[in-house]
């Protein structure tokens, strides 16, 4: 009963944090951040594109460090952990590419192109749905644990190979604008709403972790009553 | 699989007029799609005899490291994939009536590389696909976004190929694909073990 409360606990104080930092970031990426002068008004979805695949990352390498835990470990927690963020991953991953389709219809004119980093964000969510449908397809818990977490740590190795090999074979998309080469860099009040607006996505995937977190307890402790239940009623 | 191989050859090569300009480009990636869908076959029978008859227990009973017979199994489709792509060969060259002058063993250099790369993880992807409930569904799935460098260096490789390039120009591709070949025959030599417990 005390992980329950405490999930609970942490979930309220983070929903309330992530609550008014929303509010201030939407504040900045709509009122207060001046209008990029090449690009116009859709330069600010870069704030939610941004964001939401540095957290696609972040997701995915928390999928193959706790992938990696749970082999030496063997600890069930430690895969729905990864199960989660792999889950989360897939989301924040079609946010990116949406997002990105979208700024990049009026800039590029059109809204895909094989870039390298544009193939390869394609490439990883094709790898994550992957990993959760062999998830589900195993059945046996265990077992579709173990493969679930070998197979993550092929896809994560696989990402950099696949990034070179597309930038071998062409590229297009922006240079990175934060410490980027010369030429680069960002007004301070738009390096300020991304940074912050970076923040928020942090507490929002935190949020929905401990969200999800919540349910697998609630399922255990199910799982846990119908035991006992069916035991005493032998 | 040799069949199978052949007829999507064929196949494609019906989608194109004889002689139409867009056949040289497209060939190599009408070859590669031969390939990767007959190696396909032949990867997802690689476990499911022995899972099926229960011989798979005997096996893992036997007194030798399990990397040993995931080795085994590797260099078992490899050689069967290898075969179907050699004899394949001939007949996507006489079709797409293709001139290679003196760089078929660089073709088959590169076939010979993908190929290492396709097993080598195919297998390890075939002992867990067996158990699931969809086996040949699910092994495509798994198996094509972790092969993409693959495919993509084999089918530009083999382009360059046939437009008669330079050696220097296709080095790169097979930096990546030996790359590719080294880094996960030996990060699927390691996990193996963790496939195959019971």
């Amino acid at each position: 009963m005390e992980r329950t409360t405490l999930l609970r606990k942490m979930q309220l104080i983070i929903g309330v944090l992530l609550f008014i930092g929303m509010l201030i970031s939407l504040y900045n990426v709509f009122i207060m951040v001046p209008t990029e002068k090449k690009m116009g008004i859709v330069q600010r979805i870069f704030y939610f594109h941004v964001p939401s695949a540095m957290m696609s990352f972040l997701a995915f390498f928390t999928v193959a460090g706790f992938s990696i835990a749970f082999l030496v470990k063997r600890n069930l927690w430690y895969d729905r952990v990864a199960v989660i963020c792999g889950e989360i991953g897939v989301l924040f991953t079609t946010i990116a590419l949406i997002t990105g389709s979208i700024w990049a219809r009026p800039i590029w004119n059109t809204y895909w192109s094989w870039d390298a980093r544009l193939t390869t964000f394609l490439i990883l969510w094709f790898i994550y749905v992957a990993y959760l449908m062999l998830r589900d397809y195993v059945g046996e818990d265990e077992r579709g644990a173990r493969f679930a977490a070998v197979f993550a740590i092929i896809g994560t190795l696989d990402i950099p190979i696949v990034y070179f090999s597309i930038r071998w074979w062409r590229t297009l998309h922006p240079s990175p604008v934060i410490a980027g080469g010369e030429g680069s860099g960002l007004h301070p009040d738009m390096a300020y709403t991304l940074f912050f607006s970076m923040i928020v996505f942090v507490f929002l995937f935190l949020f929905l972790v401990i969200a999800r977190l919540r349910v697998e307890n609630s399922r255990m402790i199910l799982a846990e009553i119908k035991r006992t239940h069916i035991l005493s009623s032998n | 699989m040799l069949i199978f191989c052949l007829l999507v050859v064929v196949i494609f090569s019906f989608t194109f007029d004889p002689g139409s300009e867009y056949t040289k480009e497209a060939a190599p990636g009408i070859l590669w799609v031969a390939f990767t869908f007959s190696g396909m076959l032949g990867l997802n029978r690689t476990f499911s005899h022995e899972v099926d008859t229960g011989s798979i227990h005997g096996i893992l009973l036997a007194p030798i490291d399990r990397g040993a017979i995931y080795l085994g199994k590797t260099i078992g489709s490899f050689i069967f994939m290898f075969i179907v792509e050699i004899f394949t060969l001939p007949f996507f060259i006489v079709l797409f009536d293709l001139n290679l002058e003196n760089h078929f063993l660089q073709l088959v250099t590169i076939i010979f590389l993908a190929t290492i790369g396709f097993v080598a993880v195919g297998t390890l992807f075939s002992a867990m696909t067996v158990h699931t409930k969809t086996r040949e569904l699910m092994l495509p799935i798994l198996l094509f976004p972790v092969m993409i460098p693959v495919i993509l260096a084999a089918v530009n490789a083999t382009g360059s190929i046939l437009n008669l390039d330079e050696w220097s120009k296709i080095l790169g591709w097979i930096r990546i694909l030996v790359a590719f070949d080294l880094a996960f025959i030996v990060l699927s030599y390691l996990t193996f073990d963790f496939v195959v417990e019971e």
